[in-house]
């Protein structure tokens, strides 16, 4: 019976999500078919879906994409590869977060953007410059993340383990990291969406692809039509991403009861 | 019948440092001894320091002053000598029961084949046979205290300590568990030592009593049971059983008579 109430409310949910969608799509059509906004500013929606074809054929739009794509996720593989460990130590040990912490809470507040020009002098305008920002704009939140998630771990777990004769490698390896592993996937889908708004810092300061570097180089042009071709690009790959990470949880953690089961 | 000494608690001292930096003396003077095999129980009032104790025995905290020793050695740290079994369960919620129970011997590297043998015998030994691929959501709160018990067996601990384990369980399946551990106790001739409030409990199961007061905690008197037969359902309603009991009652009661006229 609660079951069945909770079914038919999802439904409502999706079609929401949907009516939504729906009308922005509405709103825009009227705006920009009924000539309430100059196409300049508002193109139509048949012309950024043309641009997208077109960008399809002449393949600009998979290089792009998967320019942006890689370089998102080489930057954000980095920040997880360092903040998993870190994280879980910081969680683990007062020593190693005494030490790491005020630093890691500092860092977090400065804007990326302001460190875009000494990435440019130490790193030049090549890819690496590009995956350095997009790391250390998620590096320092996914620390604390990490440590704040792995610190949720119910204690009388891990004092089970111990006494059921675990090492202390053996606590992190066999309790704590699967115990929070679910809560490490929302981490990771979180941070990774963040990546996508560094990537396009990244690449319009100095690039020469991606889908960043489209959109600004679009405006230079006035070609308003490209630059809502890349928004909905970025949105939509953000939605796919999401989408993924939602049915990897899944796989890696079946065993989770979920709100939103069924 | 004098059975050799497995476990001794020394003139054990706990003093916790509060927030405000004032001291907590959680247990004062603390002395006990459990023989091999023998059911040992401790009852005392909540916040006397049961917990504290139990958890200083198993290793998961350091003594201020005292000693623990298991066997004439004393112990340090957790350790698999001496298994834990929580009111709360903390069963692994990602690994089946068969798993669950497996846990202790794959931390100490027994081979796969072996791991299945010995924890499909305990899950029989508490009559979970059938249950091995569930998760322990799927379980009721008794079934769950099962998998945690045969997970601590599997091990084969020196001594089994148990912390309030059915506190959380509702009356019928609390008795249904009580006898479920004598059983246990008589088959295999585990040594325990249990911690409960429910004076009901420590009578029904203990060969020995440790009665705590509380505040500061210490043990106040050593009560020995003299119920004849098996312990079961049945030994509830015996003279003897109640005699025990009001006995316990008695100097709980007297102890709550205290501590109201201190105030
Ligand atoms: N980590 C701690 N820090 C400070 N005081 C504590 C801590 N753990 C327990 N105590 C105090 O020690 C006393 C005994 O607690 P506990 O051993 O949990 O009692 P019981 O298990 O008998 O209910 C209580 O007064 C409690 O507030
Ligand atoms: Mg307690």
């Amino acid at each position: 019976m609660n079951k069945e109430k909770r079914k038919t409310f999802g439904v409502s949910e999706k079609l929401l999500s949907l009516i939504c969608f729906l009308l922005i799509i509405m709103f825009w059509c009227v705006g920009s078919y009924g000539g309430m906004v100059k196409d300049i500013f508002l193109p139509s929606p048949s012309a950024v879906i043309e641009k997208i074809v077109s960008m399809a054929r002449d393949g600009s739009l998979w290089a792009n994409c998967w320019e942006s794509t890689y370089r998102v996720l080489i930057g954000w593989i980095w920040s997880v590869i360092i903040a998993l460990p870190m994280g879980m130590l910081m969680a683990n040990s007062r020593k190693v977060s005494a030490f790491v912490q005020p630093i890691i809470e500092f860092a977090r507040y400065l804007p990326v953007v302001a460190l875009v020009p000494l990435t440019l002098l130490y790193l030049g305008i090549g890819e690496s410059q590009k995956y350095t920002i997009i790391f250390l704009g998620t590096f320092f939140q996914l620390v604390l993340m990490v440590c704040d998630t792995v610190s949720g771990v119910d204690s009388n777990m891990i004092n089970a383990a111990r006494t059921l004769g675990a090492s202390r490698m053996q606590v992190y390896r066999e309790v704590i990291f699967p115990a929070a592993l679910p809560g490490l996937m929302d981490d990771f889908r979180l941070t990774i969406g963040w990546a996508w708004t560094y990537l396009v810092v990244a690449e319009m300061v100095a690039a020469d692809n991606g889908l960043g570097y489209m959109i600004l180089r679009s405006q230079r042009y006035l070609a308003t039509d490209t630059i809502f071709a890349g928004l909905i690009l970025i949105g939509l790959i953000g939605l796919v991403t999401d989408w993924i990470f939602r049915i990897l949880s899944r796989l890696v953690a079946p065993w989770q009861e979920r709100l939103t089961d069924k | 019948m004098e059975q050799k000494l497995k476990l001794q608690v020394r003139h054990l001292n706990k003093i916790f440092e509060d927030t405000k930096g004032g001291e907590v003396v959680a247990l004062r003077d603390v002395s006990l001894e459990v023989r091999e095999s023998e059911f040992v129980m401790i009852v005392g009032p909540s916040g006397c320091g049961k917990t504290t104790l139990i958890n200083v025995i198993g290793g998961l905290e350091t003594a201020s002053s005292g000693e623990v020793l298991l066997e004439g050695r004393p112990v340090e740290g957790p350790g698999a000598d001496r298994g834990m079994v929580f009111q709360g369960y903390s069963l692994f919620p990602w690994l089946t029961v068969q798993k669950n129970v497996e846990f202790g011997l794959k931390m100490k590297k027994v081979s796969a084949a072996q791991r299945a043998k010995k924890a499909k015998e305990y899950i029989d030994l508490v009559g979970l046979t059938g249950f091995e691929n569930a998760l322990p959501r799927q379980l009721s709160g008794g079934m769950k205290q099962r998998v945690a018990i045969a997970r601590t067996l599997a091990n084969e601990p020196e001594v089994l300590l148990m912390d309030e384990p059915f506190g959380a369980l509702d009356a019928q399946t609390r008795v249904v568990m009580q006898e479920l551990l004598a059983k246990i106790s008589r088959t295999t001739g585990t040594t325990i030592l249990f911690i409960t409030h429910d004076i009901d409990e420590a009578v029904l199961l203990g060969q020995r009593i440790y009665v705590m007061s509380r505040r500061p905690g210490t043990v106040r008197e050593v009560v020995e049971v003299e119920i004849p037969g098996e312990r079961d359902h049945n030994s509830l309603v015996l003279p003897e059983f109640l005699a025990t009991k009001k006995r316990i009652m008695d100097m709980l009661w007297q102890e709550s008579n205290d501590a109201a006229m201190d105030r």
